[in-house]
């Protein structure tokens, strides 16, 4: 077990710098650069806009700007958001818990109703349910979020009027009650696809479980049909469905988006778009190394955990 | 309001404009008159209640000095107050100021060189400190701070010799005579010198998070990535609060934007408005007011004029006649556009009103090539002396509207033997290098032109302001005309509003002749908010909707 984390922790470094060096070469090749959005401003001069690039550094070689923001990252140092002239690490902690309630809610729904789906469809094959659950998922998989979260504002927040067109909380409220009912309409679109996609891995997992000899063994020895169902087969599908969850693990902390921006969520998916749009490099650089970390730490708990659900698997 | 009042009110206003310029520009301190208009409603006697603002960009800047976008300065007004303000007429009037220094009052001397400037003595940060000409002193000097961060230097960069007479009074030297350099003042909002006591690097002041200010509502938080919230100061010394909260609310979708003013989410559609497709269903909506207010930018075809294509003026007159403004204003952008001739707004005091109408007319656009010697060659391309009429188009891509403008001048000009070609990129990538070093043949851009009500264009107009031949502006066009230049160069040593307007009308008039760039229309920005909020006066002269949130009041 040692030696196995040893060496994938060699492995994650190495990945971790690859990641670092393609993401701020990319970022920078990008011509125009985060003063491109001033050239418009009014009484803005070239004069202005050279020092502006001096005082940011800017102006010096894409090497030693790479090594600067590597050394400074090594010792801590997220660097400092240009858009708002605060800590990157202070910016990602703001946006954070904003997602982490709209992911993990929404996770939670997903995760549920889409594993009940997925075990009724299979145990239930080629019945009505199983029909109208694969029809669904087809539907929800292939409609976007965008226009989901739209008709979601038009009928339930403008139209019906019982639920609040976007936004966290009522500016000045913000009681727990206040958050819940603001959490309804974007956790369930969110849900939506993850439902559809948590369900048929689901269902094909069970189907691969049900018909295989241990499970009639315990049937013949006489269990009846819901213990076979929950402790044999539930037990075995959900293995692979650990692996898909440790998959999902960055896009918990790296936010939805679509849903984020439909519903004014300030989440980690708006920040990152934001400061895309902004060329604010050490913020981005920084969500994306985050995410990598995450992605690899995502994994490698996956693993572990599955080593330690199914003796089968031994980490060498 | 239908456009054609909003025209005509234009007009009246200009008539009045004439008035008062005549009259001097600086107007009489009067808070009590201001921002009452016919309405016969009157502010609550104690701050009450709350307005949110929505905006479709976040801001994130909260010293009004530093690197900033439009958006930040919705926030820096209420905060913060400059020394002089321009009202929605164009005039300059005092605010931390008592006056407006000017050649008549003495506040600038003849050859104007010398600036005094008097301040009021009732004014205290939000911090309860007095505000004095210290102040002011560190503003500008924080500014040209080499190591200071700031966002434009233009006019501060000449100012030397800063002297504090007394707490009340300050008088500078200038390089050289530099009359824009009043509404640059106007867009500088003054900060607190004590606030970057013993601070070391003043890019990472506190102060830049918590910003203290004179104005009439107190920084009370900011939850990033959703909204800023102000509190009303009570102590302040003019005109308002008169509610108790501000708040601007971050919305990043223009779709979203108006549903959350649909349902009344947002009491107040800021920055970015209400999109013209939606203009009609908003006027529906009970209870809003929807109100069109002209923008300050310049819609245009600019074009690289060293390019071989466009070194003929003949070749850009006939671009501009084979244009269909109408058509572009009335089915892409729902008639609200107003179109325009001239590079600065519509019915300012300096905006030249006999300008030749621009005619879509394809004959006549087929004459002017024809008789310059532009003749079809392959393909039907017009050629002349070895150069094909055929040409690159770029603009911000994701802009849906303005690609089909594009496609609009596209076809029109295929018409007339002229082949455009389409290439648009990103905001990051098209303003950047691209443009500031004239690598372009011809973009489709909205200029804003002015810096506050000043006419000077000096940095997008004079030869000397090119980059890409080693000058230092924002003319990426390469423009470049003896008599503009010289036109440019006095206009800015003149402090007089009567002679300067004469210069500018003569500037205004060679730019239209030599079609540097092709003005197409100035937009008219759909503003919306709830009925019962009073005092709400777009200024085209502001850089915000919220410039005045001061006096913005509920009536019930």
């Amino acid at each position: 077990m040692a030696s196995f984390l040893l060496n994938r922790l060699g492995q994650s470094i190495i990945l971790l710098l690859i990641v670092s060096i393609i993401g701020f070469t990319v970022l920078n090749l990008i011509p125009g650069g985060p003063l491109a959005q001033y050239a418009l401003t009014p009484g803005m001069t070239q004069e202005d806009m050279d020092r502006l690039a001096r005082q940011m550094g800017l102006d010096r070689p894409l090497m030693v700007q790479y090594f600067d923001w590597l050394w400074r990252m090594l010792q801590g140092d997220w660097g400092t958001s240009y858009r708002d002239g605060q800590p990157v690490v202070d910016v990602i902690a703001r946006h954070l818990w904003a997602t982490l309630l709209l992911m993990g809610t929404s996770m939670v729904i997903s995760v549920g109703i889409g594993t009940w789906i997925g075990i009724r469809g299979a145990t239930h094959r080629y019945s009505a349910f199983d029909y109208v659950a694969t029809a669904g998922a087809m539907v929800a998989l292939s409609i976007p979020t965008f226009w989901f979260g739209l008709v979601g504002i038009y009928v339930f927040a403008l139209r019906l009027e019982w639920l609040p067109a976007g936004n966290m909380y009522t500016i000045g409220d913000g009681s727990f009650a206040d958050y819940a009912i603001h959490l309804i309409m974007p956790s369930f679109v969110l849900a939506l696809v993850n439902i559809a996609v948590w369900s048929r891995y689901m269902r094909s997992a069970t189907l691969d479980v049900i018909n295989q000899d241990f499970v009639n063994t315990a049937r013949a020895k006489g269990l009846t049909e819901r213990r076979v169902l929950m402790k044999h087969v539930v037990g075995n599908a959900l293995l692979p469905m650990i692996t898909l969850a440790g998959m999902q693990l960055p896009n918990l902390l790296s936010g939805a988006l679509v849903t984020e921006t439909v519903f004014t969520w300030p989440g980690m998916g708006r920040l990152f778009l934001d400061s895309l749009s902004y060329s604010d490099y050490p913020v981005v650089m920084g969500l994306l190394m985050l995410s990598a970390v995450l992605t690899l730490l995502g994994n490698l708990i996956a693993d572990i955990v599955v080593a330690l659900v199914d003796p089968r698997i031994r980490l060498a | 309001m239908t456009k054609r009042e909003s025209t005509s009110a234009e007009m009246s206003r200009r008539s009045a404009l004439r008035l008062m310029a005549l009259t001097g520009a600086a107007g009489v301190f009067a808070p009590g008159l201001l921002g009452r208009g016919a309405a016969a409603q009157t502010p609550p006697a104690a701050p009450k209640g709350r307005i949110i603002v929505g905006l479709s960009q976040e801001p994130t800047v909260f010293n009004p000095l530093m690197l900033k976008i439009e958006v930040d300065d919705g926030v820096h007004f209420s905060i913060f107050d400059p020394l002089f303000y321009t009202d929605t007429d164009g005039v300059i009037k005092p605010r931390l100021a008592t006056e407006v220094p000017s050649q008549e009052n003495g506040g600038i001397s003849e050859d104007g060189l010398e600036w005094r400037v008097k301040l009021r003595d009732d004014v205290t940060w939000h911090d309860g400190t007095p505000f004095t000409a210290e102040d002011v002193k560190f503003t500008i000097e924080l500014i040209v701070n080499p190591e200071f961060r700031a966002w434009r230097t233009g006019g501060h960069s000449l100012v030397r010799d800063i002297t504090v007479v007394s707490p009340t009074e300050i008088t500078w030297r200038m390089e050289e005579p530099f009359s824009p350099y009043l509404s640059f003042l106007t867009e500088t909002m003054i900060v607190p010198k004590h606030a970057f006591d013993g601070v070391a690097d003043p890019n990472e002041a506190p102060f830049n998070h918590a910003p203290i200010g004179t104005g009439p509502f107190k920084f009370a938080r900011r939850v990033a990535g959703d909204h800023i919230e102000l509190a009303a100061n009570a102590d302040y010394f003019w005109d308002g609060p008169y509610i108790e909260t501000l708040v601007f609310k971050y919305i990043p979708d223009l779709t979203v934007l108006y549903s959350q003013f649909k349902s009344g989410d947002i009491d107040l559609i800021g920055l970015q408005y209400i999109t013209p497709d939606n203009y009609e269903d908003a006027k529906t909506i009970p209870n809003r007011e929807i109100v069109l207010a002209p923008s300050p930018s310049v819609e245009m075809v600019l074009f690289n004029v060293e390019r071989p294509q466009f070194k003929d003026a003949a070749v850009r007159k006939a671009i501009y006649a084979a244009i269909d403004k109408q058509a572009i204003i009335d089915q892409l952008y729902y008639g609200l556009p107003t179109p325009s001739e001239t590079f600065l707004p519509q019915g300012t005091f300096y905006t030249n009103p006999d300008l030749p109408q621009q005619q879509f007319d394809l004959d006549a656009a087929r004459k002017l090539l024809d008789d310059a010697g532009w003749v079809p060659g392959a393909g039907g391309i017009r050629e002349k002396d070895g150069v094909r009429l055929s040409f690159v188009n770029s603009t911000t891509s994701g802009n849906h509207l303005r690609e089909q403008t594009q496609q609009f001048i596209q076809q029109t000009l295929a018409e007339i033997g002229i082949e455009m070609t389409i290439e648009n990129m990103p905001a990051a990538v098209i303003w950047g290098e691209f443009w500031v070093q004239s690598q372009f043949d011809s973009v489709l851009v909205g200029i804003t032109f002015r810096v506050g009500a000043d006419p000077d264009t000096t940095n997008r107009l004079h030869s000397g302001a090119t980059p890409a031949k080693g000058g230092q502006g924002s003319n990426f066009g390469q423009y470049a005309n003896p008599e503009v230049d010289r036109l440019l160069e006095e206009g800015t040593r003149i402090f007089d509003p009567e002679q300067r307007r004469e210069m500018y009308f003569r500037i205004q008039e060679i730019v239209r002749e030599d079609l540097p760039f092709l003005p197409l229309y100035n937009d008219n920005r759909a503003n919306g908010w709830k009925s019962g909020i009073e005092g709400v006066r777009p200024n085209l002269n502001a850089r915000s909707e919220s410039w005045n949130a001061a006096q913005w009041y509920w009536t019930e």
